[in-house]
């Protein structure tokens, strides 16, 4: 197997065992970018020199001989909102173009206390504002399987490039789905943990009571793995929650016997592709006989989920993004006469259309007059939403379904109408409103060869129970054995 | 239309962007189909529900008052780096006061 092909666990032992050298992997990662990113733009930054230079040094902690920390020598990429000192950091928006982060993000700052090489920055829609990446500034990333199709959004290039081995892994932020769904399109793991888990310190912001960092792996052990590495209690993020980081790779072997395992009558819904539900009930099956319990249950308010979650991320990213404004730092608008037309201009021409529309409507929402008919009344139906789960949690441990109704669909295909592009979110955001851990892990292929999606939702701060189920099912399905055609 | 260019104008100028005569007319019709999707929060009942602002209980953590942060000037220079005009060590903005 080529190096560049290696997963996290994979590598750890070859390197370990002096088979490679850390620097041999990155090169290794560096070729298969160079070779096959004119297909896919999963990058927009490469940090070739920054990354060898790392490499060598993990080389020279390897040769002493001593158990070196768990991600040395393995190249990690990170979606183009996570701080990385010293590199660019655009957030796929021009009005960061130029933007070099002068620190490090808390989960930048993990991964290299691990001993983590940076291989590079990769694309997402516009601020994490998207579910196809096609809101990127720069280019739209392309899905491996089917380079005419999206790799699913905001994190698609931390998806695509997982899928297409351009690095071992890679950090995605989940607002609404921006993990789960790329994950599910491009046949990879992903997991947005619980609210609060991992730090959000030095992420851009987009919609802060629902953003949240997490891995993108080849396999369920990788995402244990990492998500050992980045979760934990940090001082800088006042959202951050102060409890213990379990091992989870530790009882990833535990299994599902006893496991009762929740299937929301709402998530199987009308129009849904049929090959995704057969996939995602053939895998929620395959659990039962691994000696999970099947439980029906209902989420009653699932069908209010993207109206609620629309106007609370709106409204946050309207606050959030006020930031921008020419000043300290990014785009400045030029030749305009005084500090009004700064701003408008500034941001007018700096921002995509997207978030142009999410920063208009966001405003709206929270203005005078309409504050607490869209705002307020989001919240309350977050609270329903939120119930809903909790009460279902009481009759099961965990909760199945898809992650999206259909598998990738078509660049251009829904950029037209914004509703449209929203609904793709309709399985993943219930899971943001409520906080709660969700998994993504891939569970077939329909007729043209597309992977789907199965996904796992779980108590709040019960990712170890996500990652046991999803770790049972993959031992028994090789799907990663299919590789796309690169 | 549950909502009119000019109302569109006026909440663009409020949240600092501006918009061709075109983008207005378009933002206008998005405005129109996203507001009347999420009408559908109307048809539950939640006088008696409270807002959920965080999933999770956050309170503002206290730290002691002490100085974590040494200014040093590798790192304000670092910082005015991303600056788009600058002189020594200020931001540069357009006259602000006649």
């Amino acid at each position: 197997m080529s190096h560049y092909a290696l997963t996290i666990h994979q590598a750890q032992e070859k390197l370990r065992a002096r088979e490679v050298s850390a620097v041999e992997l990155s090169q290794a990662v560096l070729n298969r970018i160079q070779d096959t990113d004119q297909h896919l733009h999963s990058y927009l930054t490469v940090c070739a020199e920054e990354a060898l230079a790392q490499a060598e040094t993990a080389d020279r902690t390897l040769a002493n001989g001593v158990t070196p920390p768990p991600l040395c020598g393995i190249p990690i990429a990170l979606k183009d909102v996570i701080l990385a000192q010293g590199v660019r950091s655009t957030a796929g928006s021009k009005i960061l173009e130029h933007f070099v982060s002068p620190y490090d993000a808390t989960v930048t700052q993990h991964l290299k206390e691990a001993g983590a090489v940076i291989i590079g920055k990769v694309n997402c829609d516009e601020f994490a504002m998207g579910s196809s990446n096609e809101n990127s500034a720069f280019a739209p990333c392309r899905n491996p399987w089917d380079t005419d199709r999206v790799p699913g959004g905001s994190s698609g290039g931390s998806a695509a490039c997982v899928a297409a081995d351009q690095t071992c892994a890679a950090l995605g932020t989940d607002t609404g789905g921006s993990i789960r769904l790329p994950a599910a399109f491009c046949g990879i793991v992903g997991l947005k943990p619980t609210y609060g888990r991992v730090s959000r310190f030095g992420v851009v912001a987009y919609a802060s009571s629902l953003d949240q960092v997490g891995p993108c792996t080849k396999d369920v052990r990788d995402c244990a793995l990492l998500l050992e590495v980045i979760a934990g209690y940090d001082p800088r993020d006042s959202t951050s929650v102060n409890r213990p980081t379990p091992s989870y790779t530790a009882h990833l072997e535990r299994g599902v016997s006893g496991l009762r395992i929740g299937i929301p009558q709402e998530y199987f819904i009308e129009g849904m592709q049929p090959e995704v539900e057969t996939a995602v009930r053939d895998a929620i099956a395959h659990l039962s006989t691994l000696g999970a319990e099947i439980v029906p249950i209902s989420l009653p308010h699932t069908e209010y989920a993207i109206a609620s979650y629309y106007i609370i991320a709106m409204a946050e990213a309207s606050s959030n993004l006020a930031r921008y404004d020419g000043v300290r730092y990014g785009y400045r608008a030029a030749e305009v006469e005084d500090l009004g037309a700064l701003y408008q201009t500034t941001r007018a021409q700096g921002f995509g259309s997207e978030v142009k529309r999410r920063i208009a409507l966001g405003t709206y929402v929270l203005s005078a007059g309409y504050y607490d008919a869209y705002y307020v009344k989001a919240q309350k139906v977050r609270t329903l939403i939120r119930q809903d789960f909790l009460s279902a949690f009481e009759a099961c441990d965990i909760i199945a379904t898809p992650v999206a109704p259909t598998t990738a669909f078509r660049l251009g295909e829904k950029l037209a109408d914004p509703l449209t592009m929203y609904l793709s979110d309709i399985f993943t955001i219930a899971v943001n409103l409520a906080g709660l851990p969700g998994l993504s892990v891939p569970c077939g292929f329909d007729q043209h060869g597309l992977p789907i999606g199965l996904q796992l939702i779980g108590r709040p701060f019960d990712e170890e129970a996500l990652l046991q189920a999803g770790y049972a099912y993959e031992q028994d399905h090789d799907w990663r054995a299919r590789k796309p055609p690169l | 239309m549950r909502i009119t260019p000019d109302e569109v104008r006026q909440i663009a100028t409020l949240a600092r962007l501006s918009f061709t005569e075109e983008e207005l007319t378009e933002l206008t019709q998005h405005f129109d189909t996203i507001l009347t999707y999420v009408d559908k929060l109307g048809e539950l009942q939640t006088d008696s529900v409270e807002p959920t602002a965080h999933a999770v209980a956050v309170s503002a953590p206290l730290r002691d008052d002490v100085v974590t942060n040494t200014p040093n000037a590798a790192q304000t220079d670092a910082l005015l780096a991303n600056a788009p005009s600058r002189k020594t060590h200020f931001f540069r903005v357009p006259k602000i006061i006649e």
